[in-house]
């Protein structure tokens, strides 16, 4: 163990210490500290391994940029998978697991695979393992490179989600978030200000700097009383994961005591982007050991946690930040050695100052000597590295800004503006206090005022592709600067191929410490400088995202509620069972104790309703009332049937049409009065039926007097179908206005009626080709009539009517269901319906497209009935019909329906076939799952074709 | 999520409105060429930039006419549609 605590300093709690393993290894920390922290102070210097070559690993961060290291642990609030120790506050009894790796991180039994690196280059497993099939190796090698396990038995609790709004966001609440929040808030704005870490403070957590004459732990502690006084929200430990269209910002809280997440939508006006900046790792051999550290990280560790990092540290830097953190290493008691790249840099007090770059780290394992391009050797254990800044700027880009190089700083800058956002601090580019609060004061108006230390400067230290060794590029996916070549060389120069080819980037870091070394890297291989390679796309999420978090509240019946039945609970006194019928929680059928018993008692109740009488509830049924002196007219142009020559008090079956001339919803209109029409669809469709209505009424029909309005959800729909279904009403006391007769109440008529005192409407229309009524009545008295009806049909030895054994009985008619007997090709003229096209003299909706070619082709798929013609029993739905003329069977169509009919005793079918209207009587072979049938093709109404039983 | 405006109701996030297809594409009635139908039926200007659209807001049932900008997402406030404004006295 090299890394140890300092006994003194920090945020950390020494009084409260605490507990928890890692792969069965105790560590040991204190309140304060970050699970990354306390096993940096106690635990091994192995903690995970890479993906691909299985290399030992260590932690290289101390925040969100973290490469390296990835654990998971369940508890009793579920689990927690897949989390960067840096982001995690340490908790006592937790229990640790190294995520990819086995049995542990120290002794992984796949870690020969690095001595086969050479044989493993970008795009190996790809190449090799082709034949047969890529499918039969994909287990065997995802599980090897893999992360957290998912248990999918557990159940955590459900995750919360916020709606927010405020004046202005500030992502970011280090020295410019902070500044930015109290100008802004002074100002009376309603301020919301975010940040990822723990606490705010950002770099002043763990960089020195004075502001407005005091030092960087006093402002920052004014500050916050004064965010505090002015009521500015302030939430650590919360990511703003992605912006989206219209100033959409999604952020992800994280809790200390093991609750899930909350997610927050927040719709700022404007986003103030103070999201820092990460520091780039240097390219030498063997950059990936553990023990290897960025330099910042190795400050916070310092200054927040109290964790030495190593006894003898070697800081490698290109930057004019490394002479800090050797100060400060060499202050808390380290032997400290600079190794600075600039030609110019000054050198450091208490240090060792070596001029130069490391080339190499010998041995295996932790990194125990470093050697420079000149071939000297330093002995150390921690070896601190800083590349330079890499601005934050992946909320900037989603945002559809655009990016710069800024040559001197050599770092991608924000260049364009962006309405409502505003990137500040190293975000923007500006890497010191004093540029900082200079530029936020040209933005904002007003900022602190910085004692400028020194300026940053930087010298290039990119990857050099002559160099020699292993110099890793992305930790994570471990691509070293040989695979960028290798792209380079087979081809993918693009900075998005070699992305995807090398994988660069693609790890659950999102290559926040490699992208820019390997755009770097290919630029010098291809010949082209850093902004001509150009950099690829940001996409949300910038950090992983829980989907507990994402998911929310949203499950099962919260995410798409059922539609309820008022008579629900009288269907469920009578034994129903429930099925989800497009939307709506219906009787499937009733009196069936078990699963096993269903299709016996459907059976039974389609041959009661056929027999006797039976009851439906058919409420959802789409009712929309239009209303007015033009409303025929309307519906003229709205229906493939003409409407405007139905009489009062009658109804007629009819199609609506989209313009392309397919059958987009069928039902019954009722003409209540000469102005007054209830449009009937779907039970499914209600809402694009209405739709549908006010779109071309409003388009079309501006000036008429038309009113539309959804009656659906007001009155309950009572069926009462069957040889005795008028017995029944009249047996319940269901009136209307000129009596029950057939005279006065024929099929397909309507008629006002009472029950009880109460208003009602009676329809003669039939789904089953029975004599049936529907009967439609307030919703809150539709109770007391149902049992009233229901009690009046049994004792005439009928009963209830599920869903399923009414489509047995709309099958058994040939009649349609839309979207089950037919599709998105299907024409009223396949369904038989050809009179309104040759007849109907006035517009219509869809009626140009009917004349089309496609439309009149001789060969569509028409609307018939099927009979089984081998004796075995009822065809699949979804099998198709085959015509095996040709060298190889073709399909005519297939079946739509399908169904035992009781009232037959056969099986019957409906289906779409080619040419089938002028095809019935013909035997065709039917193919499903490998199995040949044969079917008759019959005309699809299969029982009482002419129609009597509905007078009956 | 977008957030679109109603001309009657204001702003409301996008799930309260139906797409209802380009502005300014007029039906041609009767039996126009098949290729004019097709026109109308299929071929869409489908423009970089600015689109005026047809929107339905399903909560007040209300069709207007809404520009947005197809490469920024951007959405100016929904136009009511002619109709809605024209004294309905002078037909």
């Amino acid at each position: 163990m090299t890394a140890r605590r300092l006994s003194s300093g920090g945020e950390i709690d020494r009084s409260r210490p605490l507990t928890f393993t890692f792969d069965g290894q105790t560590i040991e920390g204190f309140e304060g500290d970050t699970l990354a922290s306390a096993l940096l102070a106690s635990g091994p210097r192995v903690l995970g391994r890479s993906f691909k070559y299985r290399r030992p690993r260590g932690l290289y961060g101390a925040g969100v940029e973290e490469p390296n290291i990835s654990v998971s642990f369940h508890d009793a609030a579920g689990a927690q998978i897949n989390l960067r120790p840096t982001m995690q506050p340490a908790r006592d009894g937790l229990a640790l697991r190294s995520d990819n790796t086995d049995p542990d991180a120290a002794h992984d039994r796949h870690a020969l695979i690095d001595r086969f690196s050479r044989f493993l280059p970008a795009g190996f497993y790809y190449k090799t393992f082709m034949w047969p099939n890529w499918h039969l190796f994909e287990p065997k090698i995802r599980a090897m490179a893999g992360l957290g396990t998912v248990d999918s038995a557990l159940t955590g609790p459900v995750a919360e989600q916020v709606n927010h709004w405020c004046d202005t966001l500030v992502i970011g609440a280090g020295p410019a978030g902070l500044a930015a929040a109290l100008t802004l808030a002074r100002a009376g704005e309603e301020v919301m200000l975010i940040d990822d870490g723990s606490r705010p403070g950002g770099s002043l957590l763990w960089r020195e700097g004075r502001i407005d004459g005091k030092d960087g732990a006093t402002w920052l502690a004014d500050t916050l009383a004064e965010l505090n006084r002015l009521r500015v929200r302030v939430m650590p430990r919360t990511t703003a994961f992605g912006i989206y269209d219209h100033g959409l910002v999604a952020l992800n809280q994280r809790h200390d005591d093991g609750t899930p997440d909350t997610l927050w939508r927040v719709r700022p006006t404007r986003t103030i982007l103070a999201t820092g900046a990460i520091d780039r790792p240097l390219p030498f051999d063997g950059n990936d050991r553990p023990g290897i550290m960025s330099a910042h990280a190795g400050l916070t560790y310092l200054r927040r946690y109290a964790v030495l990092p190593g006894q003898r540290i070697t800081v490698a830097c290109n930057n004019s930040t490394g002479a800090e953190v050797a100060a400060a290493m060499a202050q808390a008691g380290a032997e400290v050695t600079l190794v600075d790249a600039r030609p110019d840099a000054a050198p450091v007090a208490g240090v060792h100052n070596r001029p130069g770059r490391i080339a190499s780290t010998p041995g295996r394992g932790a990194v125990s000597e470093v050697v420079l391009e000149d071939g000297s050797a330093i002995a150390c254990d921690c070896v601190l590295v800083s590349g330079g800044f890499t601005p934050t700027i992946h909320l900037y880009a989603q945002a559809q800004g655009k990016l710069g190089w800024d040559a001197d700083q050599l770092a991608f800058v924000p260049r364009t503006e962006v309405t409502g956002q505003t990137p500040v601090g190293a975000a923007a580019g500006h890497f010191t206090l004093g540029a900082t609060f200079a530029h936020l004061g040209s933005t904002l108006g007003q900022a602190p005022q910085a004692e400028e230390t020194q300026p940053y400067a930087i010298t290039p230290a990119w990857p050099d592709p002559q160099a020699k060794g292993r110099i890793w590029i992305d930790y994570q996916h471990d691509v070293t600067t040989k695979d960028v070549a290798l792209a380079a060389r087979e081809g993918f120069t693009s900075v998005e191929h070699l992305k995807r080819y090398t994988t660069l980037g693609m790890a659950t870091d999102q290559g926040k410490t490699s992208n820019i070394a390997g755009l770097a890297l290919m630029g010098a291989l291809t010949g082209r400088d850093i902004p001509q390679v150009g950099t690829t796309t940001y996409r949300p999420p910038f950090t992983p995202v829980p989907l507990a978090s994402l998911g929310g509240l949203e499950t099962e019946q919260r995410m798409a509620p059922l539609r309820r039945l008022t008579l629900e609970p009288a269907h469920r006194a009578a034994g129903a069972t429930f099925g989800d019928y497009g939307g709506w929680l219906r009787p499937a059928c009733y009196g069936a104790a078990t699963e096993a018993d269903q299709p016996a008692r459907i059976q039974a109740e389609a041959a009661m309703a056929r027999d006797s009488v039976a009851l439906f509830d058919g409420t959802p049924l789409g009712k929309i009332e239009v209303i007015g002196p033009d409303a025929a007219e309307f519906l003229d142009f709205i229906y493939y049937n003409t409407v405007s020559t139905l009489k009062p008090g009658r109804c007629r079956y009819g199609f609506i049409l989209s313009e392309a001339g397919i059958v987009f919803d069928d039902g019954v209109l009722v003409r209540q009065d000469e102005n007054r029409f209830l449009v009937s669809c779907s039970s499914s469709h209600t809402a694009g039926v209405l739709a549908l209505l006010e779109e071309w009424r409003q388009d079309r029909f501006p000036r008429a007097q038309v009113h539309i309005h959804n009656a659906t959800a007001e009155t309950c729909t009572l069926t009462v179908t069957g040889p005795r279904a008028r017995d029944v009403l009249l047996a319940a006391g269901v009136t209307c206005d000129d009596g029950l007769s057939d005279e006065a109440l024929p099929h397909m008529a309507m008629a006002w009626g009472s029950w009880q005192g109460q208003g009602l409407r009676v329809t003669r229309v039939s789904f089953t080709g029975d004599r049936s009524y529907e009967v439609s009545i307030r919703a809150d008295q539709a109770e007391a009539l149902w049992e009233t009806l229901h009690t009046e049909a049994r004792r005439l030895g009928g009963g209830l009517l599920g869903v399923e054994a009414l489509q047995i009985l709309r099958a058994e008619k040939g009649f349609i269901m839309i979207g089950k007997d037919t599709d998105g090709l299907t024409r009223p003229m396949d369904l038989g319906m050809t009179g309104p096209l040759r007849r109907k003299k006035t517009e219509f909706l869809g009626r140009r497209s009917l004349w089309q070619e496609e439309a009149q082709r001789p060969d569509r798929k028409q609307f018939v009935g099927l009979e089984p013609a081998d004796g075995a029993g009822i065809l699949p739905c979804g099998a198709h019909g085959i015509d095996t003329s040709g060298a190889r069977p073709r399909s005519l169509g297939h079946v739509t329906s399908s169904y035992h009919s009781p009232t037959l005793g056969r099986p019957i079918a409906l289906a779409l076939i080619e040419r089938g209207a002028e095809r019935i009587g013909e035997v065709i072979e039917i193919q499903h799952l490998g199995q040949r049938r044969r079917a008759r093709l019959t005309a699809p109404c299969a029982f009482d074709p002419k129609g009597d039983r509905l007078h009956a | 999520m977008h957030i679109y405006t109603c001309p009657f109701c204001g702003p409301r996030p996008e799930t309260e409105f139906h797409f209802g297809g380009e502005a300014g594409n007029d039906r041609p009635d009767g039996d126009v060429p098949a290729q004019a139908w097709a026109d109308y039926l299929h071929y869409r200007q489908n423009p970089k930039g600015a689109a005026r659209e047809i929107w339905i807001h399903l909560t007040c049932h209300e069709v207007f006419v809404m520009t947005r900008d197809t490469v920024t997402m951007a959405a100016q406030p929904g136009e009511p549609i002619p109709s809605d404004t024209t004294d309905r006295g002078d037909a």
